[in-house]
């Protein structure tokens, strides 16, 4: 990066346009409703930062983002209601229930905001990185991959809705008020939360660019196409891989973690299968091994889903499922790689490249 | 004792069930490759054609009797349907067939939220499936629901059929030929798109099967494809994929494991504990229960 050349002072004008639309022309234009909105949807774009990294670069289809979401807004929420309670209270839900006297031990350490902070983003990666040691160390991958990382969010469902009495099962933990001493029912407050995720976002974005631009990014796109020869030429796969799955994880755990503030409720229905698919269709729309395909996507899938779950409810879910098909099936690439056909460049969109590998050995 | 055994048939029972919902997929996932993630609600769709055929046909003994075949067709359309119009175009890509399907699921739930209305129907249980037999009488009972028996002889039947259609018939024949060598086969003149789609015909029959069975156990709603599909998927992956022993053997350990750990903890725990398990049991057999042997790197 010490030299600006035009690939990179491209992306510097992008990054500072980005940056200009997010903090001045979107709270400038935007009702206080609409800029809440958008907070949310730059969560999961947040996410999906990571999903390009881990699936467009690496390959690694996850189907679990969910879990790390809900881990990192778990550790928010918990903070934020042991807050809320005031010292020596109990969360208000857990009084409701009665069965809980005191507060749970697992609860204890998130009554400290720097612990609970550190937690929203570590916590989600010591997770993958400890299950991503067991499944790739033992080469499991493509499809295996993918259907245990979906088996991980159900549990993770389900163990949650099971915890009735320390989680707040299905409905979750609901009715956060306050953020760090500022009440979140004041709009000036839930701007300030806003500009938080915008810049979050962009910082997340400039990590994966440096990730993707280097010999790193290199190794894991090489990894993808063919694991056999990385592993021939001296590298460890696993690795490689390892270290995708868990900075996706740290990712959508801060993603999580900012959610919070920015709607109020974590639950059990936002992390398992639906929505951690949901995760993936954004970044497969907009492009799943571009950086600003995959954002935009999800910005652009969450965005539409609002709008047309509020004029046809039932519309918007075979929209969501054409929409799917459609860029799966017929543009891989996503609507990046239309983007690029359509200017004609020399480059590829790298998603083909994955269809090359014959079926028998993919399997 | 009786407690025990009571417990393990319960655990034999939700194996037949899981069977009965992988064994279809065995076919479309293991042997072609295909990652279905609609196959849940062509589950959805047998289940539905029972409650129809129920409101047609009074006698719920007859309709439950009729239903099994007619889902088998149905289902069995949808599936050869899907496979025409996306899932040809998409065998090279197995990760895309995963994301494809799932849309198309969402869409066939909404699709049944439409016409059969969001809240949960059920069908009635034809007589001669209401009762127990009761294998140990006296102060301390061991009774085995009619239903599940039921269940457990359609499970047993599937497979017998499956494997026997897999291993003795010319289709059988052409179908393993296609998955062991699709490029020789091929070359050897066998239309490797017709028995592509003659082989998803009956997977996503079975899958319809598996529907008409689900109804005698639980309600039928737009949703319930969703939560069988991932305990099916898990049978095929730790069973090995395109194993049909393997599935076997799994569904009724997991079956037995999951209604054993259901005994001694929470339903809630006892998932995560099966997930961990399964976990574990991929460290050592990374491929599955069985695998094919070959000298592939990959």
């Amino acid at each position: 990066m010490n030299v600006l050349t035009g690939r990179s002072a491209r992306a510097w004008a992008g990054f500072a346009g980005a940056a200009v639309v997010l903090f001045a022309i979107a709270p400038l234009a935007l009702s206080d409703f609409r800029l809440g909105l958008l907070a949310k949807y730059l969560c999961t774009a947040m996410v999906a930062v990571g999903i390009c990294l881990a699936w467009g670069r690496g390959g690694l289809l996850t189907l679990g983002q969910g879990v790390f979401f809900g881990l990192g807004g778990y550790a928010m929420a918990m903070h934020l209601k042991i807050a809320d309670a005031g010292p020596g209270n109990l969360p208000d839900f857990m009084q409701l229930y009665g069965t809980a006297t005191e507060l749970p031990w697992w609860w204890k350490p998130f009554e400290n905001p720097a612990f609970a902070l550190a937690a929203t983003v570590l916590l989600p990666m010591a997770v993958a990185a400890l299950l991503g040691l067991f499944i790739f160390r033992r080469r499991v991958k493509g499809a295996y991959f993918a259907i245990l990382s979906q088996a991980l969010a159900a549990a993770l469902a389900i163990w949650l809705i099971g915890q009735q009495a320390t989680t707040g099962g299905t409905n979750g933990l609901t009715d956060i008020q306050g953020f760090f001493g500022y009440s979140l029912d004041d709009p000036v407050n839930q701007r300030m939360v806003y500009f938080v995720i915008a810049a979050a976002l962009l910082l997340l974005m400039a990590i994966a660019r440096q990730l993707i631009n280097s010999r790193y990014g290199e190794l894991l796109v090489a990894v993808r196409d063919s694991e056999e020869r990385v592993r021939f030429l001296g590298y460890d796969p696993a690795n490689v891989k390892l270290v995708a799955y868990v900075v996706a994880a740290g990712m959508a755990g801060l993603a999580g973690a900012l959610f919070v503030p920015a709607v109020g409720i974590i639950s059990p229905a936002l992390i398992g299968i639906v929505p951690s698919i949901e995760f993936v269709i954004g970044a497969a729309v907009g492009g799943r091994a571009s950086l600003v395909g995959a954002v935009l996507g999800a910005v652009a899938v969450a965005w539409a889903k609002t709008a047309l779950s509020e004029e046809f409810p039932a519309a918007w879910t075979y929209f969501q499922g054409l929409l799917f098909i459609v860029a799966l099936a017929f543009l891989p690439g996503g609507l990046a790689s239309l983007a690029v056909l359509v200017r004609r460049r020399r480059k590829a969109p790298p998603a083909q490249k994955t269809a090359a590998v014959p079926l028998g050995e993919a399997a | 004792m009786t407690v025990i055994l009571g417990q393990t048939f319960t655990g034999i029972s939700i194996g037949a069930v899981l069977l009965l919902i992988a064994l279809g997929l065995s076919l479309t996932f293991g042997q072609m490759n295909v990652i279905n993630m609609a196959h849940g609600e062509f589950i959805m769709a047998g289940a539905y054609t029972t409650y129809v055929l129920q409101k047609s046909i009074s006698s719920a003994g007859i309709s439950l009797l009729v239903a099994l075949p007619v889902a088998f067709l149905v289902s069995g359309a949808l599936g050869a349907l899907l496979e025409w119009l996306l899932i040809r175009r998409l065998y090279l890509r197995p990760l895309d067939t995963l994301l494809v399907t799932w849309g198309v699921s969402l869409m066939l739930q909404q699709l049944a939220r439409d016409i059969f209305g969001a809240p949960n129907v059920q069908t009635r249980a034809p007589d001669w499936l209401t009762g127990n037999i009761t294998v140990i009488g006296g102060d301390d009972p061991l009774t085995f629901a009619n239903s599940r028996l039921f269940i457990l002889g359609l499970a047993v039947a599937a497979v017998v059929a499956l494997s026997l259609t897999l291993r003795l018939t010319p289709l059988g024949r052409r179908i393993r030929a296609v998955v062991q060598n699709r490029d020789l086969a091929e070359v050897s003149g066998i239309s490797t798109s017709t028995v592509d789609r003659t082989a998803f015909f009956i997977g996503s029959g079975l899958a319809g099967v598996a529907g008409v069975a689900l109804t005698l156990v639980g309600p039928i709603g737009p949703t319930m494809g969703t939560n069988v599909i991932i305990d099916a998927f898990l049978v095929i992956v730790v069973g090995g994929i395109g194993q049909l022993k393997g599935t076997v053997i799994v569904a009724f350990v997991l079956g037995v494991l999951q209604s054993v750990l259901e005994y001694s903890t929470t339903v809630s725990v006892a998932k995560v504990l099966v997930l961990v398990a399964i976990v574990a049991f991929l460290q050592w057999r990374p491929q599955g229960l069985y695998t094919l042997r070959t000298r592939s790197l990959v």
